[in-house]
């Protein structure tokens, strides 16, 4: 246990996704030992994100307006949503380049055992975009894994009676995984050769 | 370092560092273990799909400083293949799952049967051949029996009576007499207990022949009566989907 302030930013950083206590003490004494000029580019950095960056009121994705980039592009095509995951997996295919139409971010995938089940992400926002017809493509592009299978299930069956053509990205995609890291090829094939799903 | 050897299956995965995975299994042998495996979460890992929730697996298992890691896994047999595409199935599943988890409390503590009965209960989920929210009640009963909590479904739970009592008093540990009744508790239907004893004693014939109203109240007495001896209720119980 350190005196007050450093003991508050060790608690601070060790509540980071993948950070332990150590690496948190590290990391503390870091920052304690660093340039002022750096440290302070570092928080106001953080707190830019937090004040100019929100999610998009459409698509969830991050945004730096309303809307966020893809949703305001006028060339993407309004007829195919590709469901994902997190806003990093909207980067991730993104950067295939394969993919012309928008996006839907649930915020997560299904996963009972954690207690998050479909009203905890963003599926009634998904139905609301889809009622109005205009949509006729469901590419549901959750992780490879079998949480991520199972909410493409919930889905294409949720969705089943508005005649959709629901979709999943195809073979290639190596199961278990997370779609961040599949690379921008093994992606791209993944896309043009996405199967239909049936439920 | 030192390794050992063992069969189990995954419970639970949580996400740890850049590409890391926690993974909590119930082993055949060593009870319920928590260990690394690194890098899975990457496309190219070597693990693939193999320590993913539901997959009987082959493991060879480091022992760290703080947590094991795992060194090799091979599949015995993939159970959640047949889930994934199955949404009741996979909530049932998953209810098995965590339940398996919090009945086995302390890690490393060896729980055999526990390990039996959760192969067993995955390998009639997988097969499709009974309603999934029978075979979870069944798994259900059969756990809190292995844990010592069988609920007295043919005498009085208190005096030891013989007979078919007509009041389930949760906290007095299942069927109650009309002498032992405690007040306001639950009067269920006979089926409904019938139910609960073919379940307990793997009765599919009777199971399978049953009506829904008799399967939804017996549902709902095993839910109160796990949540009474876990002390909490399971997360995934309520997400639990009916086929
Ligand atoms: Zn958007
Ligand atoms: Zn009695």
């Amino acid at each position: 246990m350190y005196e007050g302030v450093v003991q508050n930013l060790i608690d601070e950083l060790g509540r980071l996704p993948g950070i332990g206590p150590k690496s948190a003490q590290r990391i503390a004494f870091h920052l304690l030992a660093a340039d002022p000029a750096d440290v302070k580019r570092l928080s106001s950095a953080l707190t830019e994100v937090k004040e100019r960056v929100r999610f998009c009121s459409v698509c969830g994705n991050v945004a730096e307006d309303e809307e966020c980039r893809v949703c305001r592009d006028p060339r993407r095509d309004l007829a195919i949503i590709c469901v994902v995951e997190e806003p990093k997996d909207v980067v991730a295919i993104e950067k295939t380049r394969e993919f012309r139409g928008r996006y839907h971010v649930l915020g997560g995938a299904i996963s009972p055992i954690e207690g998050i089940g479909p009203d905890d992400l963003r599926v009634r926002e998904l139905m609301t975009r889809l009622a109005d017809g205009q949509v006729t493509e469901l590419i549901l592009a959750t992780d490879p894994n079998l949480e991520g299978e199972a909410t493409a299930t919930y889905l294409a069956r949720l969705v089943k009676p508005l005649g959709l053509r629901v979709t999943r990205l195809a073979s290639g995609l190596p199961v278990g995984g997370d779609l961040e890291y599949a690379d921008e090829v093994t992606l791209g094939r993944a896309f043009e050769g996405r199967r239909l799903l049936d439920v | 370092m030192k390794l050992y050897r063992d069969e189990g299956i995954v419970l639970r995965t949580q996400k740890l560092g850049e590409a890391d995975r926690i993974i909590s299994l119930l082993t055949r042998r060593n009870g319920r273990v928590r260990a690394v495996a690194k890098g899975v979460r990457r496309t190219k890992s070597r693990f693939g799909a193999r320590l993913e929730p539901f997959t009987h697996v082959d493991l060879q298992i480091h022992i760290g400083r703080s947590l094991d890691v795992i060194g090799q896994a091979e599949t015995i047999r993939p159970y959640g293949e047949a889930l994934g595409g199955d949404y009741p199935r996979y909530t049932a599943g998953t209810a098995m799952l965590e339940t398996a988890e919090r009945l086995t409390a302390v890690e490393k503590e060896p729980s055999l049967r526990q390990f039996l009965l959760l192969v067993g209960g995955l390998r009639t989920l997988g097969d499709g051949s009974h309603d999934p929210r029978l075979v979870l009640d069944a798994f259900l009963l059969r756990s809190l029996a292995v844990a010592g909590y069988a609920p007295a479904l043919t005498e009085c739970a208190r005096c030891g009576d013989p007979g078919s009592h007509r009041t389930f008093a949760i906290p007095s540990g299942g069927l109650v007499c009309a002498n032992c009744r405690p007040t306001g508790v639950a009067t269920p239907a006979h089926e409904t207990i019938g139910l609960m004893i073919a379940l307990l004693r793997g009765d599919w014939e009777v199971a399978d022949t049953s009506e829904h109203r008799h399967r939804q109240e017996c549902s709902g007495l095993v839910a109160k009566y796990l949540q009474w001896h876990l002390e909490h209720s399971l997360r995934s119980l309520r997400l639990v989907e009916r086929a």
